[in-house]
Protein backbone atom coordinates (compact mmCIF):
# COMPACT_ATOMS: atom_id res chain seq x y z
CA UNK A 1 0.00 0.00 0.00
CA UNK A 2 1.21 3.46 -0.80
CA UNK A 3 -0.55 5.13 2.09
CA UNK A 4 -0.74 4.25 5.72
CA UNK A 5 -1.10 5.72 9.15
CA UNK A 6 2.31 5.94 10.72
CA UNK A 7 3.33 6.80 14.23
CA UNK A 8 6.53 8.32 15.60
CA UNK A 9 9.40 5.87 15.50
CA UNK A 10 7.81 3.55 12.98
CA UNK A 11 10.18 1.88 10.56
CA UNK A 12 9.60 3.11 7.01
CA UNK A 13 12.44 2.06 4.74
CA UNK A 14 15.89 0.48 4.53
CA UNK A 15 17.06 3.11 2.08
CA UNK A 16 18.48 6.13 3.90
CA UNK A 17 18.30 8.15 0.68
CA UNK A 18 14.51 7.98 0.79
CA UNK A 19 14.24 10.05 3.95
CA UNK A 20 11.93 12.99 3.28
CA UNK A 21 9.93 15.45 5.35
CA UNK A 22 8.79 14.15 8.73
CA UNK A 23 11.28 11.31 8.86
CA UNK A 24 14.71 10.69 10.32
CA UNK A 25 17.56 8.30 9.60
CA UNK A 26 19.15 6.08 12.16
CA UNK A 27 21.70 3.37 11.34
CA UNK A 28 20.89 3.72 7.65
CA UNK A 29 17.18 3.14 8.18
CA UNK A 30 14.33 5.60 7.83
CA UNK A 31 11.84 6.09 10.66
CA UNK A 32 8.86 8.37 11.06
CA UNK A 33 9.04 11.46 13.24
CA UNK A 34 5.36 12.26 13.17
CA UNK A 35 1.92 10.83 13.67
CA UNK A 36 0.27 11.11 10.30
CA UNK A 37 -0.07 9.62 6.86
CA UNK A 38 2.90 8.24 4.98
CA UNK A 39 3.55 9.31 1.43
CA UNK A 40 5.88 6.94 -0.41
CA UNK A 41 5.80 8.57 -3.82
CA UNK A 42 9.46 9.10 -4.52
CA UNK A 43 10.78 9.89 -1.09
CA UNK A 44 9.30 8.68 2.16
CA UNK A 45 7.58 11.56 3.85
CA UNK A 46 5.00 11.86 6.59
CA UNK A 47 2.16 14.36 6.60
CA UNK A 48 1.06 14.98 10.19
CA UNK A 49 -2.59 14.81 11.23
CA UNK A 50 -2.18 18.02 13.18
CA UNK A 51 0.54 20.60 13.34
CA UNK A 52 1.25 24.19 14.20
CA UNK A 53 2.11 26.59 11.43
CA UNK A 54 5.84 27.15 11.25
CA UNK A 55 6.57 30.00 8.83
CA UNK A 56 8.82 29.41 5.88
CA UNK A 57 9.95 31.62 3.05
CA UNK A 58 7.46 32.54 0.33
CA UNK A 59 4.40 31.37 2.27
CA UNK A 60 1.23 33.38 1.87
CA UNK A 61 -0.36 34.15 5.23
CA UNK A 62 -3.21 36.09 6.75
CA UNK A 63 -2.03 38.10 9.73
CA UNK A 64 -3.52 40.32 12.40
CA UNK A 65 -1.71 43.36 13.76
CA UNK A 66 -0.88 42.98 17.45
CA UNK A 67 1.46 45.94 17.78
CA UNK A 68 2.70 48.93 15.84
CA UNK A 69 6.26 50.14 16.43
CA UNK A 70 7.89 53.21 14.79
CA UNK A 71 9.12 51.13 11.87
CA UNK A 72 7.29 47.80 12.01
CA UNK A 73 3.86 46.32 12.20
CA UNK A 74 3.96 43.20 14.32
CA UNK A 75 1.58 40.53 13.11
CA UNK A 76 0.13 37.49 14.75
CA UNK A 77 0.34 34.88 12.02
CA UNK A 78 -1.11 31.97 13.98
CA UNK A 79 2.27 30.46 14.76
CA UNK A 80 4.60 30.42 17.77
CA UNK A 81 6.51 33.24 16.10
CA UNK A 82 5.26 36.75 15.35
CA UNK A 83 5.82 38.33 11.97
CA UNK A 84 7.37 41.73 11.32
CA UNK A 85 6.25 43.93 8.48
CA UNK A 86 8.70 46.76 7.99
CA UNK A 87 7.28 50.06 6.67
CA UNK A 88 9.47 49.72 3.61
CA UNK A 89 7.64 46.49 2.76
CA UNK A 90 4.34 48.34 2.59
CA UNK A 91 3.42 49.11 -1.04
CA UNK A 92 3.46 52.87 -0.48
CA UNK A 93 5.76 55.18 1.43
CA UNK A 94 4.37 55.67 4.91
CA UNK A 95 5.47 58.10 7.59
CA UNK A 96 5.96 56.43 10.89
CA UNK A 97 3.39 58.61 12.65
CA UNK A 98 0.73 57.53 10.15
CA UNK A 99 1.38 53.81 10.43
CA UNK A 100 -1.39 53.00 12.87
CA UNK A 101 -3.79 55.01 10.68
CA UNK A 102 -3.17 52.59 7.84
CA UNK A 103 -3.21 49.41 9.89
CA UNK A 104 -3.99 49.56 13.58
CA UNK A 105 -4.08 46.86 16.21
CA UNK A 106 -6.57 44.09 15.34
CA UNK A 107 -6.56 44.96 11.62
CA UNK A 108 -5.83 42.07 9.31
CA UNK A 109 -3.85 41.83 6.10
CA UNK A 110 -2.84 39.44 3.37
CA UNK A 111 0.91 38.99 3.50
CA UNK A 112 3.81 36.95 2.24
CA UNK A 113 6.72 35.67 4.27
CA UNK A 114 9.82 37.37 2.90
CA UNK A 115 12.39 35.63 5.03
CA UNK A 116 12.76 33.54 8.18
CA UNK A 117 16.03 33.69 10.10
CA UNK A 118 17.50 30.75 11.97
CA UNK A 119 16.30 32.27 15.23
CA UNK A 120 12.82 32.36 13.70
CA UNK A 121 12.59 36.09 13.13
CA UNK A 122 9.86 36.28 10.52
CA UNK A 123 9.98 39.10 7.99
CA UNK A 124 6.80 39.78 6.07
CA UNK A 125 6.15 41.64 2.86
CA UNK A 126 3.18 43.26 1.21
CA UNK A 127 4.91 44.29 -1.99
CA UNK A 128 3.18 41.87 -4.25
CA UNK A 129 0.06 41.76 -6.36
CA UNK A 130 -3.07 40.97 -4.41
CA UNK A 131 -1.57 41.55 -1.00
CA UNK A 132 -3.24 44.27 1.00
CA UNK A 133 -4.74 45.38 4.26
CA UNK A 134 -8.25 43.98 4.71
CA UNK A 135 -11.30 46.15 5.21
CA UNK A 136 -14.15 43.73 4.48
CA UNK A 137 -14.89 40.03 4.63
CA UNK A 138 -14.33 37.35 7.24
CA UNK A 139 -11.44 35.24 8.42
CA UNK A 140 -11.92 31.52 9.01
CA UNK A 141 -9.41 29.49 10.96
CA UNK A 142 -8.56 25.90 10.10
CA UNK A 143 -5.78 23.55 11.08
CA UNK A 144 -2.65 24.39 9.04
CA UNK A 145 -2.19 20.66 8.37
CA UNK A 146 -5.45 20.71 6.41
CA UNK A 147 -4.73 23.74 4.25
CA UNK A 148 -3.76 21.55 1.27
CA UNK A 149 -7.23 20.03 1.33
CA UNK A 150 -8.85 23.45 1.15
CA UNK A 151 -6.67 24.34 -1.82
CA UNK A 152 -7.24 21.03 -3.53
CA UNK A 153 -5.35 19.32 -6.31
CA UNK A 154 -3.90 22.09 -8.44
CA UNK A 155 -6.25 24.53 -6.72
CA UNK A 156 -9.35 22.57 -7.74
CA UNK A 157 -11.10 22.94 -4.40
CA UNK A 158 -10.51 26.68 -4.12
CA UNK A 159 -11.64 27.37 -7.67
CA UNK A 160 -14.74 25.25 -7.13
CA UNK A 161 -15.55 27.13 -3.92
CA UNK A 162 -15.06 30.45 -5.68
CA UNK A 163 -17.29 29.45 -8.54
CA UNK A 164 -20.05 28.00 -6.38
CA UNK A 165 -20.25 30.80 -3.87
CA UNK A 166 -19.15 33.87 -5.84
CA UNK A 167 -16.86 34.74 -2.95
CA UNK A 168 -13.33 35.97 -3.04
CA UNK A 169 -11.05 33.53 -1.18
CA UNK A 170 -7.48 33.80 0.00
CA UNK A 171 -6.06 30.73 1.72
CA UNK A 172 -3.06 31.43 3.92
CA UNK A 173 -0.57 28.68 4.63
CA UNK A 174 -1.08 29.46 8.31
CA UNK A 175 -4.58 28.05 8.24
CA UNK A 176 -6.37 31.37 8.05
CA UNK A 177 -8.75 31.80 5.18
CA UNK A 178 -10.02 35.21 4.20
CA UNK A 179 -13.35 35.25 2.39
CA UNK A 180 -15.36 38.13 1.03
CA UNK A 181 -18.78 38.20 -0.58
CA UNK A 182 -22.41 38.62 0.38
CA UNK A 183 -23.36 37.47 3.86
CA UNK A 184 -25.38 34.49 2.62
CA UNK A 185 -22.59 33.31 0.35
CA UNK A 186 -20.03 33.67 3.09
CA UNK A 187 -22.22 31.58 5.42
CA UNK A 188 -22.40 28.83 2.82
CA UNK A 189 -18.69 28.98 2.21
CA UNK A 190 -17.94 28.82 5.92
CA UNK A 191 -20.13 25.72 6.16
CA UNK A 192 -18.36 24.16 3.20
CA UNK A 193 -14.97 24.78 4.80
CA UNK A 194 -16.22 23.22 8.00
CA UNK A 195 -17.29 20.22 5.98
CA UNK A 196 -13.86 19.98 4.39
CA UNK A 197 -12.31 19.94 7.86
CA UNK A 198 -14.64 17.22 9.07
CA UNK A 199 -14.16 14.95 6.08
CA UNK A 200 -10.57 15.84 5.33
CA UNK A 201 -9.44 12.23 5.24
CA UNK A 202 -12.00 10.92 2.80
CA UNK A 203 -11.86 10.68 -0.96
CA UNK A 204 -13.89 12.52 -3.58
CA UNK A 205 -14.08 15.48 -1.25
CA UNK A 206 -14.24 18.17 -3.91
CA UNK A 207 -17.16 16.36 -5.46
CA UNK A 208 -19.00 16.06 -2.17
CA UNK A 209 -18.46 19.68 -1.19
CA UNK A 210 -19.63 20.73 -4.63
CA UNK A 211 -22.82 18.70 -4.24
CA UNK A 212 -23.30 20.11 -0.75
CA UNK A 213 -23.03 23.68 -1.99
CA UNK A 214 -25.42 23.00 -4.82
CA UNK A 215 -28.01 21.49 -2.49
CA UNK A 216 -27.88 24.51 -0.29
CA UNK A 217 -28.40 26.81 -3.25
CA UNK A 218 -31.11 24.65 -4.83
CA UNK A 219 -33.81 27.13 -3.87
CA UNK A 220 -32.48 29.80 -6.19
CA UNK A 221 -31.21 27.50 -8.90
CA UNK A 222 -31.02 28.74 -12.46
CA UNK A 223 -30.64 26.78 -15.64
CA UNK A 224 -27.41 28.16 -16.97
CA UNK A 225 -25.87 27.96 -13.57
CA UNK A 226 -26.69 24.28 -13.45
CA UNK A 227 -25.04 23.53 -16.75
CA UNK A 228 -21.96 25.24 -15.54
CA UNK A 229 -21.95 23.09 -12.46
CA UNK A 230 -22.56 19.99 -14.52
CA UNK A 231 -19.37 20.57 -16.45
CA UNK A 232 -17.59 21.06 -13.26
CA UNK A 233 -18.86 17.90 -11.65
CA UNK A 234 -17.50 15.88 -14.55
CA UNK A 235 -14.06 17.27 -13.94
CA UNK A 236 -14.29 16.30 -10.33
CA UNK A 237 -15.33 12.77 -11.16
CA UNK A 238 -12.33 12.28 -13.37
CA UNK A 239 -10.12 13.41 -10.61
CA UNK A 240 -11.77 11.08 -8.16
CA UNK A 241 -11.15 8.10 -10.39
CA UNK A 242 -7.49 8.87 -10.69
CA UNK A 243 -7.05 9.44 -6.99
CA UNK A 244 -9.66 7.10 -5.64
CA UNK A 245 -7.72 6.53 -2.50
CA UNK A 246 -7.98 9.18 0.16
CA UNK A 247 -4.42 9.18 1.25
CA UNK A 248 -3.08 9.33 -2.23
CA UNK A 249 -5.30 12.30 -2.81
CA UNK A 250 -3.80 13.96 0.21
CA UNK A 251 -0.37 13.20 -1.11
CA UNK A 252 -1.13 14.54 -4.53
CA UNK A 253 -2.41 17.73 -3.01
CA UNK A 254 0.66 18.17 -0.96
CA UNK A 255 2.90 17.46 -3.90
CA UNK A 256 1.06 20.04 -5.91
CA UNK A 257 1.64 22.41 -3.05
CA UNK A 258 5.37 21.81 -3.12
CA UNK A 259 5.70 22.55 -6.80
CA UNK B 1 0.23 0.23 58.71
CA UNK B 2 -2.92 -1.35 59.99
CA UNK B 3 -4.18 -2.05 56.47
CA UNK B 4 -1.15 -4.07 55.57
CA UNK B 5 -2.20 -7.40 54.14
CA UNK B 6 -0.59 -10.48 55.65
CA UNK B 7 0.33 -11.93 52.33
CA UNK B 8 0.67 -10.19 48.99
CA UNK B 9 0.86 -13.33 46.93
CA UNK B 10 -1.39 -16.30 47.68
CA UNK B 11 -0.53 -20.00 47.43
CA UNK B 12 -1.61 -20.03 43.76
CA UNK B 13 0.92 -17.34 42.94
CA UNK B 14 -1.76 -14.71 42.43
CA UNK B 15 -1.63 -11.17 43.79
CA UNK B 16 -4.21 -9.32 45.86
CA UNK B 17 -6.13 -8.23 42.78
CA UNK B 18 -5.85 -11.64 41.16
CA UNK B 19 -3.04 -10.81 38.77
CA UNK B 20 0.01 -12.90 37.96
CA UNK B 21 3.32 -11.47 39.16
CA UNK B 22 4.21 -10.35 35.65
CA UNK B 23 0.78 -9.16 34.67
CA UNK B 24 -0.15 -5.50 34.22
CA UNK B 25 -3.46 -3.91 35.12
CA UNK B 26 -5.74 -3.42 32.12
CA UNK B 27 -5.05 -0.21 30.25
CA UNK B 28 -7.40 1.88 28.18
CA UNK B 29 -6.58 5.03 26.26
CA UNK B 30 -8.44 7.57 24.24
CA UNK B 31 -6.95 10.29 22.05
CA UNK B 32 -8.10 13.80 21.30
CA UNK B 33 -10.33 14.17 24.35
CA UNK B 34 -9.67 17.88 24.92
CA UNK B 35 -10.86 19.94 22.02
CA UNK B 36 -8.91 23.10 22.77
CA UNK B 37 -5.60 21.30 23.27
CA UNK B 38 -3.29 20.56 20.36
CA UNK B 39 -3.01 16.99 21.54
CA UNK B 40 -4.56 15.09 24.40
CA UNK B 41 -4.99 11.63 25.82
CA UNK B 42 -7.12 10.11 28.54
CA UNK B 43 -5.68 6.97 30.03
CA UNK B 44 -7.07 4.49 32.49
CA UNK B 45 -4.73 1.96 34.00
CA UNK B 46 -6.43 -0.18 36.58
CA UNK B 47 -7.93 2.37 38.93
CA UNK B 48 -5.62 5.14 37.75
CA UNK B 49 -7.26 7.81 35.66
CA UNK B 50 -4.99 10.32 34.00
CA UNK B 51 -5.60 13.10 31.52
CA UNK B 52 -2.71 14.54 29.52
CA UNK B 53 -2.87 17.63 27.32
CA UNK B 54 -0.22 19.13 25.08
CA UNK B 55 -0.22 22.74 23.91
CA UNK B 56 2.26 24.04 21.44
CA UNK B 57 4.79 24.66 20.17
CA UNK B 58 3.66 28.12 21.14
CA UNK B 59 5.13 31.46 22.06
CA UNK B 60 6.95 31.44 25.37
CA UNK B 61 6.46 34.10 28.00
CA UNK B 62 8.35 35.26 29.99
CA UNK B 63 10.92 35.79 27.28
CA UNK B 64 13.85 35.22 29.59
CA UNK B 65 12.90 31.56 29.75
CA UNK B 66 13.28 31.21 25.98
CA UNK B 67 16.07 29.02 24.72
CA UNK B 68 17.68 30.51 21.64
CA UNK B 69 18.36 27.21 19.89
CA UNK B 70 15.67 24.85 21.06
CA UNK B 71 12.14 24.52 22.27
CA UNK B 72 11.47 24.48 25.98
CA UNK B 73 9.39 21.61 27.29
CA UNK B 74 7.34 22.29 30.38
CA UNK B 75 5.78 19.32 32.08
CA UNK B 76 3.30 19.67 34.89
CA UNK B 77 2.34 16.60 36.83
CA UNK B 78 -0.53 17.37 39.16
CA UNK B 79 -2.74 15.30 41.35
CA UNK B 80 -6.29 16.54 41.66
CA UNK B 81 -7.36 17.22 45.22
CA UNK B 82 -9.98 14.48 44.91
CA UNK B 83 -7.69 11.91 43.31
CA UNK B 84 -6.91 10.07 46.55
CA UNK B 85 -8.99 8.96 49.53
CA UNK B 86 -7.94 11.78 51.83
CA UNK B 87 -8.23 15.08 50.03
CA UNK B 88 -4.79 16.47 49.25
CA UNK B 89 -3.93 20.12 49.28
CA UNK B 90 -4.22 21.38 45.71
CA UNK B 91 -1.29 22.84 43.83
CA UNK B 92 2.30 21.80 43.37
CA UNK B 93 4.11 20.19 46.25
CA UNK B 94 7.58 18.75 46.69
CA UNK B 95 6.57 15.38 45.28
CA UNK B 96 4.76 16.69 42.21
CA UNK B 97 7.54 19.14 41.39
CA UNK B 98 10.07 16.33 41.47
CA UNK B 99 7.92 14.06 39.34
CA UNK B 100 7.36 16.87 36.85
CA UNK B 101 11.09 17.34 36.53
CA UNK B 102 12.02 13.70 35.97
CA UNK B 103 9.07 13.15 33.65
CA UNK B 104 10.07 16.12 31.53
CA UNK B 105 13.55 14.69 31.25
CA UNK B 106 12.09 11.34 30.26
CA UNK B 107 10.98 12.93 26.97
CA UNK B 108 14.27 14.63 26.21
CA UNK B 109 15.80 11.79 24.17
CA UNK B 110 12.81 11.55 21.82
CA UNK B 111 11.46 15.05 21.19
CA UNK B 112 13.23 16.99 18.44
CA UNK B 113 13.73 20.26 20.26
CA UNK B 114 15.86 22.13 17.72
CA UNK B 115 12.99 22.61 15.28
CA UNK B 116 11.21 25.28 17.28
CA UNK B 117 13.79 27.65 18.79
CA UNK B 118 12.46 30.03 21.40
CA UNK B 119 9.06 28.35 21.65
CA UNK B 120 7.54 26.17 24.33
CA UNK B 121 5.68 22.88 24.42
CA UNK B 122 3.45 22.64 27.47
CA UNK B 123 2.52 19.21 28.75
CA UNK B 124 -0.09 18.95 31.47
CA UNK B 125 -0.61 15.60 33.13
CA UNK B 126 -3.52 15.66 35.50
CA UNK B 127 -4.17 12.71 37.79
CA UNK B 128 -7.90 12.41 38.32
CA UNK B 129 -7.84 9.20 40.30
CA UNK B 130 -4.74 7.70 41.81
CA UNK B 131 -4.00 4.10 42.62
CA UNK B 132 -0.21 3.69 42.56
CA UNK B 133 1.90 4.21 39.47
CA UNK B 134 0.46 7.58 38.53
CA UNK B 135 3.76 8.98 37.28
CA UNK B 136 4.15 6.10 34.85
CA UNK B 137 0.51 6.41 33.77
CA UNK B 138 1.02 10.14 33.25
CA UNK B 139 4.11 9.56 31.12
CA UNK B 140 2.29 7.01 28.97
CA UNK B 141 -0.58 9.43 28.45
CA UNK B 142 1.74 12.37 27.78
CA UNK B 143 3.66 10.36 25.22
CA UNK B 144 0.45 9.73 23.29
CA UNK B 145 -0.70 13.34 23.65
CA UNK B 146 2.62 14.57 22.23
CA UNK B 147 2.20 12.35 19.19
CA UNK B 148 -1.39 13.51 18.83
CA UNK B 149 -0.25 17.14 18.88
CA UNK B 150 2.01 16.47 15.90
CA UNK B 151 5.23 17.05 17.81
CA UNK B 152 8.15 15.46 15.96
CA UNK B 153 9.48 12.59 18.04
CA UNK B 154 11.97 9.81 17.37
CA UNK B 155 9.54 7.41 18.96
CA UNK B 156 7.08 6.97 21.75
CA UNK B 157 8.09 6.43 25.34
CA UNK B 158 6.46 3.97 27.68
CA UNK B 159 6.76 3.73 31.43
CA UNK B 160 5.94 1.13 34.02
CA UNK B 161 7.05 0.07 37.46
CA UNK B 162 8.37 -3.09 39.07
CA UNK B 163 8.21 -3.67 42.80
CA UNK B 164 8.97 -6.27 45.41
CA UNK B 165 6.45 -7.85 47.73
CA UNK B 166 6.96 -10.97 49.85
CA UNK B 167 10.49 -11.15 48.41
CA UNK B 168 9.04 -11.58 44.93
CA UNK B 169 9.34 -9.15 42.03
CA UNK B 170 5.99 -7.98 40.67
CA UNK B 171 5.12 -5.87 37.64
CA UNK B 172 2.95 -2.75 37.90
CA UNK B 173 2.26 -2.26 41.61
CA UNK B 174 -1.19 -1.60 42.94
CA UNK B 175 -1.93 0.61 45.91
CA UNK B 176 -1.35 -1.94 48.68
CA UNK B 177 1.82 -3.25 47.07
CA UNK B 178 3.08 0.29 46.65
CA UNK B 179 2.33 1.33 50.22
CA UNK B 180 3.52 -1.77 52.05
CA UNK B 181 5.86 -3.43 49.55
CA UNK B 182 9.63 -3.57 49.86
CA UNK B 183 10.51 -1.70 46.66
CA UNK B 184 9.04 0.48 43.94
CA UNK B 185 11.05 0.90 40.78
CA UNK B 186 9.50 2.95 37.97
CA UNK B 187 11.32 3.06 34.66
CA UNK B 188 10.75 4.68 31.29
CA UNK B 189 11.95 3.18 28.04
CA UNK B 190 12.10 4.70 24.61
CA UNK B 191 11.24 2.55 21.66
CA UNK B 192 14.91 1.74 21.06
CA UNK B 193 15.26 0.38 24.58
CA UNK B 194 16.97 3.46 25.94
CA UNK B 195 16.24 4.22 29.56
CA UNK B 196 15.04 7.78 30.07
CA UNK B 197 13.83 7.60 33.66
CA UNK B 198 14.76 5.44 36.62
CA UNK B 199 13.67 6.04 40.14
CA UNK B 200 13.80 3.68 43.05
CA UNK B 201 12.37 3.41 46.46
CA UNK B 202 13.34 0.42 48.65
CA UNK B 203 15.93 -2.29 48.22
CA UNK B 204 16.86 -4.75 45.53
CA UNK B 205 19.79 -7.15 45.42
CA UNK B 206 21.99 -6.84 42.39
CA UNK B 207 20.39 -9.91 40.91
CA UNK B 208 16.88 -8.61 41.57
CA UNK B 209 17.78 -5.28 40.04
CA UNK B 210 18.79 -6.89 36.77
CA UNK B 211 15.67 -8.99 36.76
CA UNK B 212 13.53 -5.95 37.53
CA UNK B 213 14.98 -4.03 34.59
CA UNK B 214 14.11 -6.91 32.31
CA UNK B 215 10.56 -7.13 33.66
CA UNK B 216 10.09 -3.40 33.23
CA UNK B 217 11.39 -3.55 29.72
CA UNK B 218 8.96 -6.26 28.80
CA UNK B 219 6.08 -4.40 30.41
CA UNK B 220 7.01 -1.20 28.59
CA UNK B 221 7.09 -3.03 25.30
CA UNK B 222 3.55 -4.24 25.87
CA UNK B 223 2.47 -0.69 26.69
CA UNK B 224 4.25 0.57 23.59
CA UNK B 225 2.27 -1.91 21.53
CA UNK B 226 -0.98 -0.67 23.06
CA UNK B 227 -0.03 2.95 22.45
CA UNK B 228 0.77 2.22 18.83
CA UNK B 229 -2.52 0.48 18.32
CA UNK B 230 -4.49 3.27 19.94
CA UNK B 231 -2.80 5.80 17.65
CA UNK B 232 -3.45 3.69 14.56
CA UNK B 233 -7.08 3.21 15.49
CA UNK B 234 -7.88 6.86 16.00
CA UNK B 235 -8.38 7.43 12.29
CA UNK B 236 -9.05 3.83 11.36
CA UNK B 237 -12.77 4.48 11.02
CA UNK B 238 -12.34 7.35 8.62
CA UNK B 239 -9.73 5.64 6.51
CA UNK B 240 -11.36 2.25 6.29
CA UNK B 241 -14.40 3.84 4.65
CA UNK B 242 -12.08 4.65 1.78
CA UNK B 243 -10.52 1.25 1.61
CA UNK B 244 -14.01 -0.08 1.00
CA UNK B 245 -13.69 0.53 -2.74
CA UNK B 246 -10.63 -1.63 -2.96
CA UNK B 247 -11.53 -4.59 -0.84
CA UNK B 248 -14.56 -6.59 0.25
CA UNK B 249 -17.39 -4.15 0.35
CA UNK B 250 -19.94 -5.53 2.79
CA UNK B 251 -17.62 -6.59 5.57
CA UNK B 252 -15.65 -3.41 5.55
CA UNK B 253 -18.71 -1.23 5.74
CA UNK B 254 -19.80 -2.99 8.89
CA UNK B 255 -16.34 -2.64 10.31
CA UNK B 256 -16.17 1.02 9.47
CA UNK B 257 -19.43 1.66 11.24
CA UNK B 258 -18.35 -0.09 14.37
CA UNK B 259 -15.14 1.90 14.29
CA UNK B 260 -17.09 5.11 14.17
CA UNK B 261 -18.98 4.08 17.25
CA UNK B 262 -16.06 3.46 19.54
CA UNK B 263 -14.01 6.29 18.04
CA UNK B 264 -10.74 4.45 18.23
CA UNK B 265 -11.01 3.98 21.97
CA UNK B 266 -11.13 0.82 24.04
CA UNK B 267 -10.58 -2.67 22.61
CA UNK B 268 -7.67 -2.31 20.24
CA UNK B 269 -7.66 -5.98 19.14
CA UNK B 270 -11.12 -5.73 17.70
CA UNK B 271 -10.32 -3.14 15.09
CA UNK B 272 -6.88 -4.25 14.07
CA UNK B 273 -7.95 -6.63 11.39
CA UNK B 274 -6.42 -4.87 8.44
CA UNK B 275 -3.72 -6.98 6.93
CA UNK B 276 -1.26 -4.18 6.35
CA UNK B 277 -1.52 -2.98 9.89
CA UNK B 278 -0.82 -6.31 11.46
CA UNK B 279 2.13 -6.68 9.14
CA UNK B 280 3.41 -3.39 10.42
CA UNK B 281 3.10 -4.67 13.92
CA UNK B 282 5.26 -7.62 13.07
CA UNK B 283 7.85 -5.31 11.61
CA UNK B 284 7.79 -3.14 14.68
CA UNK B 285 8.33 -5.95 17.06
CA UNK B 286 11.11 -7.47 15.04
CA UNK B 287 12.77 -4.08 15.03
CA UNK B 288 12.53 -3.72 18.75
CA UNK B 289 13.76 -7.22 19.31
CA UNK B 290 16.70 -6.62 17.06
CA UNK B 291 17.70 -3.78 19.33
CA UNK B 292 17.51 -5.74 22.50
CA UNK B 293 21.11 -6.97 22.62
CA UNK B 294 22.26 -3.39 22.14
CA UNK B 295 20.33 -2.36 25.16
CA UNK B 296 22.36 -4.61 27.44
CA UNK B 297 25.50 -2.76 26.41
CA UNK B 298 23.90 0.65 26.60
CA UNK B 299 22.44 0.17 30.00
CA UNK B 300 25.48 1.00 32.16
CA UNK B 301 25.85 4.28 30.32
CA UNK B 302 22.23 5.16 30.83
CA UNK B 303 22.08 4.56 34.51
CA UNK B 304 24.23 7.41 35.77
CA UNK B 305 22.40 9.86 33.52
CA UNK B 306 18.99 8.97 34.68
CA UNK B 307 18.66 9.12 38.45
CA UNK B 308 21.07 9.74 41.24
CA UNK B 309 19.93 7.35 43.87
CA UNK B 310 20.00 3.97 42.23
CA UNK B 311 23.73 3.14 41.87
CA UNK B 312 24.07 3.19 45.64
CA UNK B 313 21.00 1.10 46.01
CA UNK B 314 22.44 -1.47 43.73
CA UNK B 315 25.61 -1.90 45.72
CA UNK B 316 23.79 -1.88 49.02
Amino acid sequence: MECNIVIPGQFLSDDAGKSGHGTYVKDGKVYSLLYGIMNAKNKMSVIPFSSKYIPSRKDFVVGTVINVTPSNWIFDIGSPYDGLLHVSEYPRRVDSDKMSGIMGISDSALLRVKDVSSSMKVELSMRERGLRALKTGRILEVSPAKVPRVIGHGGSMVSMLKKETNCEIFVGQNGRIWIDGTDGNMDRLAEAVEMIMEHSHSSGLTDRVCRFLRNVSDDDSENDENTQKGDFAEDEEDECKVHGDACRTVDALLDAEDE
Amino acid sequence: MSDKPEKFIDENGLRLDGRQVDEMRPMKMELGVISRADGSCYLEWGKNKVMAAVYGPRELHPRRMQKADSVLIRYRYNMAAFSVEDRIRPGPNRRSIEISKVSREAFEPVVLTHLYPGAVIDVFAEVLQADAGTRTAAINAASMALADAGIPMKGLVAACAVGKVDGQLVLDLNKAEDNFGDADFPMTFTQDGEVSLVQMDGNFTQEEFKQAVEMCKEGCQKILGMQQEALRNKFAGELSTDEVDVELIEEDVVEAESDDVDEGAAEPEEVDEDVEESQDDVEDHSMIKADEPEFEEDEPEDEPESEEDEPEEETA
